[in-house]
């Protein structure tokens, strides 16, 4: 059957409002945000040149796409603060994720194993977290891990250290608010493709003479990995692109590429190589997309 | 079990030895539901038995606690001699076709058959050959790099079969092997099991809820009801000698007379129903001490005529009444027979002619008689 006999025509208009939503709110956008990063730094208002204005007409117009240029492109690639707080988001993001995959995994295979009635339960506290501003959470951890915290005292008592540790402002703290912040995000996916395997499927696999730890390797593993690919995704490309936690829980040495777009953008108030900083971030995270829709093509592709 | 009868062939010959598979007084709760109810059986060598119930009758049961997927609470499960009731499933010498077959989805056809002997070891060459063997057994050749959602239903269930024989199991386990076929398929596909069975020797246990395939497919067929064996026969004395009123409600369509026994002599009881007046029917073996008895008489024994048969009264039951109901089904055709004495009665005759000017209209006037011979008497 062809796509043109299942749609009518009020479906095939209402098929257009996503494009028109991802057109008025994502395309429109990010071609302003590369217009400046394609322009020059101004104390002016706004802060770049050139301003294009219609009402100039087409010379001026002209003149200000001539005005366009790669410089501060060019910036990006030359000074290593860009790239190391690009090298560092991409690091701290892959760490983090294979952290919260480490964590994850079980957690939602544990959850796909509970009774029904339990598995709602265990879903319902996984995501509890998300009741409470995630800012608030994030300084909640401050609170723990600073000098007096509450991990300190509770060390200090217990007498498993003799002095307080410092925990804020280190990569481990950052680490331990990523992993905390984002492991709904990744047991989510996880839990809901676990869940799906037929338990059938493991029973056949016993049957046919394989011990539980190699039908968890051989059945249960391949078919949740469409479940890993998302729970990746979703985790990795935001890690990449966090500025909160970081900026809150983390030392002030090494920036991540969020990081360093604020700080273009708020501090030096220059909208040029923040907005050149966010099309490059953008380009970056397109990357994992792609590799996900291949494999997710391939994945259709046998079926 | 029940008693041998004349009309069966008796399967003496494999008496001789042990059982293959001997099941003791097996039980299975599950809470305060008894799923599995102190069972008892023994299964032959090479014999293809069906275990036949209606949906929670504890055969899906009886047939996991073979696998090892769930362990019995009491008995013993003797495979050649040895309990294999505490044994894991990957370690029973046994193995089963899975009722949606539970196919690995993420596997081609080669895999997913040769995933069994990859885990008994076998070095790879054999593996080749015994995948390539299995292909052509169940007819599969050149299908062995798709997966299984490319497949049809019936390349499904054959892949299925060709993975539990892979390994070559002393017993093979089938639980609901066709439910998940079209009649056409089903039926071609049921010869195709019964020649695999005798072709390789193997040991076949199946459970079913359709009575037409356990009686298709089965040498002997176990009718359990509420946890328990009803009947163990071959199909032909199932249907023809049930044991018990349940089990000749359960198979086949029948016609229940209640009434009670009025004299008895020379190998005959008579037996006054009401509703239908009295009835002579052959005496059972071992005689009814209950003068309460029902009537069972298959539909297909059952004739209707126009005047009343010439054949001597005594030897036949002659009854009157008229056709209320008539059910063509293409090859037979179901009359409903509504006796003058009240009592309703199906009979089924085969439509022998195809412009069958004799048929019965609704509304006729029959004779409905049957012999004494085609009458069962089971216990009410």
């Amino acid at each position: 059957m062809s796509a043109r006999r299942i749609f009518t025509r009020p479906a095939r208009i209402a098929a257009i409002a996503p494009y028109l939503w991802m057109a008025l709110f994502f395309l429109v956008p990010f071609a302003f945000v590369l217009k400046i990063s394609l322009s020059q730094t101004a104390i002016a208002q706004p802060p770049y040149l050139p301003v294009f204005d219609i009402a100039l007409g087409w010379q001026a117009l002209k003149a200000a796409f001539a005005a366009l240029s790669f410089d501060n492109f060019r910036l990006l690639a030359s000074d290593n603060l860009y790239i190391f707080s690009g090298l560092r988001s991409l690091t701290v993001a892959a760490v983090a994720t294979t952290i919260l995959l480490l964590i994850g995994y079980p957690i939602a295979y544990a959850m796909a194993r509970l009774p029904q009635r339990w598995q709602a339960v265990a879903m319902t506290l996984v995501i509890v977290p998300f009741w409470t501003s995630f800012l608030i959470r994030v300084y909640a951890w401050i609170n723990i891990l600073q000098h007096d915290g509450l991990l300190n005292k509770i060390l200090l008592a217990l007498h498993i250290v003799s002095t307080p540790v410092v925990w804020l402002s280190t990569d481990s703290a950052m680490y331990l608010g990523i992993v905390y912040s984002y492991l709904p995000f990744m047991i989510l996916p996880l839990y809901a493709t676990l869940a799906k395997i037929d338990p059938a499927l493991l029973e056949a696999a016993a049957d046919l003479g394989s011990s539980p730890l190699k039908s968890f390797w051989l059945i249960t593993v391949p078919l949740s990995l469409p479940g890993v690919g998302a729970g990746v995704l979703l985790c990795f490309i935001p890690i990449v692109g966090e500025f909160v936690i970081p900026d809150l829980l983390a030392g002030s040495d090494a920036l991540m590429i969020g990081q360093t777009l604020w700080l273009e953008f708020f501090t030096n108030r220059d909208w040029p190589v923040a907005s050149a900083t966010a099309v490059l971030l953008l380009v970056i995270l397109l990357l994992p997309l792609l590799i996900y829709d291949r494999f997710q093509r391939r994945q259709m592709g046998r079926s | 079990m029940a008693e041998a009868l004349p009309i069966i062939t008796p399967d003496s010959g494999a008496r001789a030895g042990l059982p293959l598979l001997r099941i003791e007084a097996v039980a299975k709760r599950f809470g305060g539901f008894t799923a599995v109810d102190g069972l008892s059986l023994d299964i032959k060598a090479g014999e293809f038995f069906a275990l036949l119930g209606p949906s929670g009758c504890g055969k899906t049961t009886l047939l996991r606690m073979l696998a090892g997927f769930e362990t019995p609470d009491e008995g013993r499960i003797l495979l050649g001699g040895e309990d294999i009731a505490p044994m894991l499933p990957h370690q029973r010498p046994v193995n089963m076709m899975f009722q949606n077959y539970a196919l690995f989805p993420h596997l081609t056809v080669r895999d997913n058959i040769a995933f069994g002997l990859k885990r008994a070891g076998l070095p790879r060459r054999e593996i080749k050959v015994r995948v390539a063997e299995m292909l052509a057994l169940v007819r599969l050749e050149g299908l062995e790099k798709r997966r299984p959602d490319q497949l049809s239903g019936g390349q499904r269930q054959r892949v299925a079969l060709a993975r539990a024989l892979a390994r070559r199991p002393q017993v093979l386990l089938l639980d609901e092997p066709l439910a998940a076929l079209d009649k056409k398929l089903r039926e071609n596909t049921q010869r195709e099991l019964l020649e695999l069975q005798r072709r390789l020797g193997l040991t076949f246990i199946v459970v079913t809820h359709d009575q037409e395939e356990a009686m298709t497919l089965a040498d002997r067929i176990g009718v359990m009801n509420a946890g328990k064996l009803e009947q163990v026969a071959t199909p032909r004395h199932l249907y023809e000698q049930p044991a018990s009123r349940w089990v000749a409600e359960f198979v086949g369509d029948v016609n229940i007379l209640e009434g009670h026994i009025e004299s008895r002599d020379d190998g005959r009881l008579t037996v006054a129903v009401p509703g239908a007046g009295t009835v002579v029917v052959t005496a059972p073996r071992e005689a009814t001490d209950s003068t309460n008895v029902c009537v069972a008489i298959r539909p297909e024994k059952i004739r209707l005529s126009r005047r009343a048969p010439a054949a001597d009264a005594g030897a036949m039951n002659r009854l009157d009444g008229a056709v209320t109901d008539v059910g063509y089904l293409g090859g037979a055709s179901v009359y409903t027979v509504t006796l003058d004495s009240g009592a309703v009665l199906r009979a089924s005759l085969a439509n022998t002619a195809r412009l069958d000017v004799d048929a019965f209209a609704t509304g006729q006037r029959v004779v409905v008689w049957f012999a004494p011979d085609d009458c069962i008497v089971l216990e009410r």
